[in-house]
């Protein structure tokens, strides 16, 4: 939203002024800035890595676990991320995951086998988050206590049709997805998809009206309405997305568990939202990519990944996310905030 | 008025009882063994001949796990066998202040005898004593009060013993493989069950000198945590001879990042005793191999205890005229051999 303000010059000194630089180049470089030092992050966290566990975590087979897990999260946080960066917020997207994988693995939807779990998945997932846009854009509720709502019958539903019983999924083409010879090239389907998503969702944000709107929306939605954004049909389409995200991620999840849980998507709104922060989007909106989100989920995975490696116990893992957390914002503050 | 009554009651139900296991103890052909009875048998613990007419309260967990339905599922059906047992039930719920007010509730009501499962049991002991000051028996399902005051008697699984005993299996199935490893997938670390689960393990290992338990785990009793943490815990342990997993609900997880690896070459047992579980080990195709039972129909039985003292009366084949204070089930162990024998009491 906001161009770089070139520093005053002193035109006593500087005789010849140097050609201003394209709008986009500075966008561009300050984009760099948080995207160099979340890579930066990520290769400490490498680096770690390799150091202490050398053959199991620089080992093909590793990057793809790391990939496959960070599949179901990431998609769930390029959602998270749009929602964001127009200035709201969704806590339901956990539940919404649980709610829609229960329901695609109902035995009344594995009938209907690969195309109507994905579906299911898909519908509930849309339809969540509908909910939330019409009480958020048309109910003006504030997104917190909507989408919390949504969180609390979500989360009720999804236990109310599982009866607390696990779900597993019988169809085999849905399992298949998730087994090792469904690679192409080497690369897990689920991380495909995954990939896909990353694409359009920087894609939609950078290079489409409606990207630029949700920008504007999430900047000064005042602003906003007063250029001609009809800033209520900008936020429901925005928390459809979000849904969106989160039925494909249930789909995902089901491929990867082979199973429908109540318990699904646990604080998945916590953990989407963090890389979400870590990847520079602002909590109070107007900025935000999708490539920063991608890195914080992929520097997550990556620590969840390290620890288990390196058998450390669930205390000291807790202590240090939370370290590694802050550590990662702060290097982030201090490489960015000069721009 | 009523003390008399209850106290002829009593009189009566113990001359009911001490004949009732004289015949018993003449008669039955049932083995001894507590622990070779089957887990899923009808016979209720105390006398099913129907009695005086006894309300039950029931203030069980929310179920949002295979096993706590299971559990209130059990209550629930045992309760309904009985002609003369009422069963007031709140909706189970996992928050403390929220529990707290229902059993309070429930003491209100006046209901003669009070189940309990605690979503902490520490938390709740200031109710199960209220309880008890206002004269209604508490069964203390499972998850235990802190202190003997605030229940009339305990019942519940045996953590300690869940860990021992898969410890032990697989001690005697790497018996002569020198240098063994073995893997723990533990459940939820903020509860006390599973360290209680994980001491018993490392104390049986104890007895195997050529084994080493060289990592552990902890995942979060769901299928999502059970996938995650195994496939990671397989990636990071090239080779391994044994796994232990506290959980069979997040062993389906487990499973799942086993057959993704495409690893077969260990023994795993699992914890709990879901039907998922059993009719892997009945197939006997996978690397689950045993379970070690925590078993739900401990719910069932405390439906029966709390009759029986609604009823004041003691448990068939027992010489004592009362109820005991607690009782501690035992965390068989099934694998093959006995599967079939189990296969009833599998939870969803």
């Amino acid at each position: 939203m906001t161009q770089p303000v070139s520093p005053p010059r002193d035109s006593s000194t500087d005789k010849v002024p140097p050609a201003q630089p394209p709008a986009w180049r500075g966008t561009l470089a300050r984009a760099d800035v948080r995207t160099l030092s979340l890579l930066g992050v990520l290769a400490v966290l490498i680096l770690i890595g390799g150091i202490t566990k050398p053959d199991a975590f620089l080992d093909t087979r590793n990057l793809q676990l790391v990939l496959t897990q960070a599949s179901v999260i990431g998609v769930v946080t390029v959602g998270m991320t749009f929602v964001i960066v127009s200035g709201g917020i969704d806590l339901s997207v956990g539940a919404i995951v649980a709610l829609a994988s229960v329901w695609a693995t109902t035995v009344a939807t594995q009938e209907y086998g690969f195309a109507g779990i994905l579906f299911t998945a898909v519908v509930v997932g849309v339809g969540c988050g509908l909910v939330n846009g019409v009480l958020i854009a048309y109910g003006a509720m504030v997104p917190f206590i909507a989408t919390l709502a949504m969180l609390a019958s979500a989360r009720g539903l999804a236990l109310q049709i599982t009866d607390g019983k696990t779900q597993i999924v019988t169809v085999q083409s849905v399992l298949d997805l998730g087994e090792r010879d469904a690679y192409v090239l080497g690369v897990p389907p689920l991380v495909l998809v995954f990939a896909v998503v990353t694409v359009i969702g920087w894609l939609v944000l950078n290079r489409t009206t409606f990207g630029r709107r949700t920008v504007a929306v999430g900047g000064n939605p005042e602003a906003a309405r007063l250029a001609g954004i009809d800033v209520r049909r900008q936020r429901l389409y925005l928390y459809l997305l979000s849904g969106l995200c989160c039925g494909i991620a249930a789909f995902l999840l089901i491929v990867l568990a082979g199973s429908g849980q109540n318990t699904n998507g646990n604080l998945y709104e916590l953990d989407a939202i963090a890389a979400a922060i870590i990847g520079g989007t602002l909590l109070t909106g107007g900025r935000g990519t999708i490539t920063g989100s991608v890195l914080g989920v992929l520097i997550f995975t990556t620590i969840t990944n390290l620890f288990a490696l390196n058998n450390l116990q669930t205390d000291v893992q807790q202590i240090a996310k939370g370290a590694i957390i802050v550590a990662a914002v702060l290097v982030q503050r201090r490489t960015a905030s000069t721009t | 008025m009523t003390e008399i009554t209850s106290r002829r009651g009593l009189l009566f139900g113990a001359a009911a009882v001490s004949a009732g296991a004289l015949l018993t103890g003449c008669t039955s052909n049932e083995p001894s063994d507590a622990k070779d009875e089957p887990a899923g048998n009808d016979q209720p613990a105390a006398d099913d001949k129907p009695g005086k007419q006894v309300t039950i309260g029931f203030a069980g967990p929310q179920a949002d796990h295979g096993w706590l339905n299971a559990i209130n599922d059990n209550a629930k059906k045992r309760a309904e066998k009985y002609s003369d047992v009422t069963l007031e039930i709140t909706e189970g719920s996992n928050d403390t202040a929220q529990q707290i007010g229902q059993i309070e509730t429930l003491i209100n009501k006046k209901v003669d005898v009070l189940v309990v499962l605690p979503a902490d049991g520490k938390a709740l002991t200031q109710v199960g004593l209220k309880a008890m000051r206002a004269g209604i028996p508490v069964v203390n399902l499972d998850r235990i009060f802190n202190t003997p005051q605030a229940y009339r008697c305990w019942i519940g699984g045996d953590n300690y013993g869940m860990g021992l005993n898969a410890g032990h299996y697989i001690g005697e199935k790497l018996k002569g493989k020198s240098n063994a490893r073995v893997i723990e997938l533990a459940g939820l670390d903020n509860l006390e069950l599973t360290k209680q689960r994980t001491q018993g393990f490392d104390d049986a290992l104890k007895n195997y000198p050529n084994i080493r338990k060289v990592a552990r785990q902890a995942a979060e009793f769901t299928v999502e945590s059970g996938q995650a943490k195994m496939a990671q815990l397989l990636q990071a342990q090239s080779k391994f001879d044994a796994l232990w997993n506290h959980d069979d609900d997040q062993g389906v997880g487990a499973l799942r990042a086993i057959e993704q690896a495409g690893r077969d070459d260990f023994l795993m047992v699992g914890g709990a005793g879901a039907l998922s579980a059993f009719q892997a080990i009945k197939q006997d195709d996978g690397v689950l191999k045993a379970t070690v039972l925590y078993p739900p129909t401990m719910a069932a039985s405390a439906i029966d205890l709390a009759r029986a003292l609604g009823q004041g009366e003691g448990i068939g084949g027992m010489a004592e005229f009362e109820i005991p204070a607690s009782i501690t089930l035992y965390s068989a162990v099934v694998d093959k051999t006995n599967v079939d024998q189990y296969m009833p009491t599998g939870f969803r």
